[in-house]
């Protein structure tokens, strides 16, 4: 995106793609632990460690020049934490019911 | 730059600076100062649209997640029966398509037309790919009669870390009518990016896209990328819910 970005970019590409393939193959693997309560929060992290690769270097977050873009990220994930936080605090707290 | 400074006045006051200026960058529209400022503006916009899309998957990430709260075990159950190597599959044929998608942008940058055009086929053989594993794995949940409806049919289909316990088939549907929603909604996103790198392929091959000029390839990445991410959260969630033995 902007000229500091693509100079060599290649290296970070292919050691994301990398990242990438490991993380897929490590969340397959820890589905098949017995975790406990913990299988889900494992594979929830796997998945966004990978989602957050994905944006900061294939998407140029990182990279963005225009700080409105990361504004505009940020303001997407809390509207999305807002909808699953509060909807999950009332559902997950009516047992008594 | 201040419009006033490009002005050229010649002596029968005839503004011809601008004229001039925007023939030779044409893609350059006018009420933009130049290319830097036109890519953000574009590129800001995708993300606006992106940050819809999240709210829009997000409600039926939402769905899913208060039917598994109350139905885990059934969850499990039905999450078992779907083929993991399929997904697993999946997951790395579109991890492979988001690297091609940036080496597609990377060559726009750097005028590599071979890599380009490359790039941009290969994404799509890869989106190909992976709709067609997609189909196996539908026509898999069709045979053994998973496809909520009329037909549908789960008995006896025990559930994980509880011996002797059976999943309700009626809170299963809703497993799997998520599943299909999901997925589906998520297939017709890869449809759709296939159409737009179909359009980006053939403006490459006309040979529209220079280091200055290749922000329609950067924005269709963008929207290729952000499926990706869904798929990421779609695999564990769906396939991956309770695999241990």
């Amino acid at each position: 995106m902007s000229d500091h970005s693509t100079s060599s970019p290649l290296k970070t590409y292919f050691a994301v793609f990398f990242a990438l393939l490991v993380g897929t193959g490590l969340t397959v693997f820890a589905a098949t632990l017995d975790l406990g309560p913990f299988n889900a929060p494992v594979a929830l992290t796997i998945a966004t460690i990978k989602a957050t690769l994905v944006a900061l270097f294939f998407m140029h977050v990182w990279h963005a020049s225009e700080k409105l873009t990361k504004l505009v990220v940020i303001a997407a994930l809390f509207f999305l934490l807002l909808l699953l936080g509060l909807t999950m605090a009332d559902y997950a707290t009516r047992s008594w019911s | 730059m201040r419009p006033t400074e490009r002005r050229v006045l010649l002596p029968d006051s005839t503004v011809v600076g601008l004229h001039r200026e925007e023939h030779q960058r044409p893609e350059l529209l006018h009420h933009f100062a130049d290319e830097q400022q036109q890519r953000d503006a574009s590129s800001l916009g995708m993300w606006v649209f992106l940050a819809t899309e999240v709210m829009f998957f997000g409600g039926l990430f939402c769905a899913y997640l208060i039917y598994r709260h109350w139905y885990f075990g059934d969850f499990g159950a039905a999450s078992k029966s779907i083929d993991v190597a399929l997904g697993a599959t999946n997951t790395a044929v579109l991890i492979c398509s988001s690297l091609t998608v940036v080496l597609a942008v990377w060559a726009a940058q750097t005028a590599r037309r071979t890599l380009l055009l490359g790039s941009l086929a290969m994404t799509m053989l890869l989106g190909v790919t992976f709709l067609g594993i997609k189909g196996i794995e539908y026509k898999q949940k069709f045979d053994e009669h998973h496809v909520p409806g009329a037909s549908f049919s789960f008995e006896n289909e025990p559930i994980p870390g509880h011996p002797g316990q059976y999943a309700n088939p009626a809170h299963a549907q809703i497993f799997f009518a998520l599943y299909f929603v999901m997925t589906g909604l998520h297939a017709l996103h890869m449809i759709i990016g296939l159409g737009i790198f179909l359009w980006l392929f053939i403006a490459a091959w006309k040979g529209r896209f220079t280091p200055k000029y290749h922000t329609p390839i950067e924005i269709g990445g963008l929207y290729w990328h952000f499926v990706d991410i869904v798929w990421i959260y779609l695999f564990p969630l769906l396939y991956l819910i309770d695999r241990h033995p």
